[in-house]
């Protein structure tokens, strides 16, 4: 069972038990407009809360994608690596940026629900 | 997601027409202006590149140089004073680039010059156009009436299809060839009409009174092969024609010659030549010309994927050793579908084809000195 949680970075996290699968929202890439580069983090790389992890960019500009919660980097997507596009095409689905194993649950805590999420974007 | 005080921007005469039809809207130079329509910047620019582009640049500054003698040539002669141009050789109905030059040989502004029989009109970048009415009036006021044209507006269509699209309009465009520009009827509108533009393509601008611009870019959006462009298309075509933006690839601090624009100098305002000289910083620009000048803008091609954009610092090798140089405009070149740059190098690390890195983000990215254009262009001559 899978809860996925927002931040107000426009960050998304799918838990599934200590890990979560990180990307950006569909606001989020609505926002930056074409996507034509990602940058990803190494696997096994420990990242800080708030650390900028990855990096989205679209013809205009650069973004940084920062950590939600801190842990462990345990995969990257080679597909999103390859086709930047996916992020406009399917930001909360297929253009998942990476998977991590988090150190501290309660880190969690901060973050918004769907619901909540919404209502900051609205 | 920026926020801006909407109240204090200047809004151009297009600025409704682009609020309706969906354009996203952003403080540029003072002015509320569409970055991109629903299509977004990469649609946007392919479409130029392979239909028609309509761009608002209604915010740059349009100026009408008066001779006090009634005489053109007066006022080209008056307007040498600040360019290190050829203005007198501008044939009546014909345009040139040029730029105001700085007592220290830098470039104060880049604008287009165009002879229109009895008066020069200038074309000039929106956040300079204070300064350079300013500095025009400083300057030129002895010979020549000093007009902005505050109440018209300008359009660029550019592309493939804009000859076809003017020529619905415009008996005019299709004879036109590049750098023709003079007064023509479009839809019955009393226009001023360049075939020239921004984008490497071919392609014209028109200035029309402000209170007939919606009507005309209505009617040139009519046709089903013009689509409405923003500023972001506006700057990645720019970027792959490797056209400076002032303010970034070139300012007060770049002479001509640095800036790879010698070609923008005739020769009889060069060392030697019948008008040599006589322009602000002459002494230095000419020197350049003369002597070589130590740095220069070049193209640069990356290896990768990964964009390398404006503030970059440029590096000899892949480790150590101190900046060389700076990009100054860089990012994704949609035609390339590959990252595109310009920047400033040492004279000796400016050839085609000197291996060079940027530093992104801490990593030293292979890059390559490359010619400019990136995408060839497509001017009728």
């Amino acid at each position: 069972m899978t809860t996925t949680l927002y931040t107000s970075d426009h960050e998304w996290l799918a838990i599934d038990g200590d890990v979560a699968t990180v990307g950006i929202t569909d606001y989020a890439q609505q926002q930056l407009g074409d996507v034509v580069f990602v940058e990803l983090p190494k696997v096994g790389r420990a990242l800080k809360k708030a650390e900028a992890a990855a990096v989205v960019e679209s013809v205009k500009a650069a973004s940084d994608v920062y950590a939600p919660v801190t842990g462990e980097v345990l995969e990257t997507n080679a597909e999103l690596a390859a086709e930047p596009a996916l992020v406009n095409s399917d930001a909360q689905g297929k253009a998942w940026f990476f998977k991590i194993k988090m150190a501290d649950k309660s880190e969690l805590g901060g973050l918004m629900d769907e619901a909540a999420y919404k209502a900051h974007t609205a | 997601m920026l926020a801006h005080d909407q109240d204090s921007l200047k809004r151009t005469p297009l600025y409704d027409l682009h609020v309706s039809m969906g354009g996203k809207m952003v403080p540029f130079a003072g002015y509320d202006m569409p970055v991109q329509y629903s299509a977004g910047v990469l649609k946007e620019h392919l479409h130029t590149r392979t239909k028609a582009g309509l761009f608002d640049v209604s915010h740059m500054g349009q100026i009408a140089l008066r001779p006090k003698s009634g005489k053109v040539e007066d006022a080209a002669r008056a307007l040498e004073r600040l360019v290190p141009q050829d203005i007198v050789a501008i044939a009546p109905g014909r345009q040139r680039y040029a730029q105001f030059t700085n007592p220290d040989g830098g470039i104060l502004d880049d604008l287009m010059v165009a002879n229109f029989g009895d008066h020069l009109f200038l074309v000039v970048n929106a956040a300079c156009k204070d300064a350079d009415e300013a500095h025009l009036r400083a300057n030129l006021s002895e010979d020549c009436v000093i007009e902005p044209l505050a109440d018209r507006a300008l359009v660029a269509l550019q592309g493939p299809k804009a000859e076809a699209a003017l020529a619905k309009l415009c008996a005019a465009a299709p004879s036109m060839k590049f750098m023709d520009a003079g007064p023509h009827k479009v839809a019955g509108i009393d226009c001023f009409v360049s075939r020239s533009g921004y984008t490497g393509e071919d392609g014209f601008e028109i200035s029309a009174p402000a209170a007939d611009a919606e009507r005309l870019a209505k009617l040139l959006l009519d046709d089903p092969d013009v689509m409405p462009m923003g500023l972001g298309a506006r700057d990645s075509l720019r970027l792959e024609a490797g056209l400076c933006l002032y303010g970034h690839d070139i300012d007060t601090a770049t002479t001509p010659v640095e800036a790879a624009l010698e070609w923008s100098v005739q020769k009889s305002r060069r060392s030697g030549g019948a008008r040599a000289g006589g322009f602000p910083g002459a002494d230095k620009i000419l020197a350049h010309f003369d002597q070589g000048a130590s740095r220069r803008r070049v193209g640069l091609r990356a290896e990768g994927r990964a964009p390398v954009r404006e503030g970059a610092l440029l590096f000899a090798d892949e480790a150590g050793g101190a900046p060389i140089g700076q990009v100054t405009s860089g990012g994704f070149g949609p035609s390339l579908s590959a990252p595109v740059a310009m920047g400033y190098v040492p004279t000796p690390l400016a050839a085609l084809g000197t291996k060079l890195f940027a530093e992104v983000r801490g990593q030293r990215l292979p890059l390559t000195v490359a010619a400019m254009p990136f995408v060839k262009n497509t001017y009728k001559r």
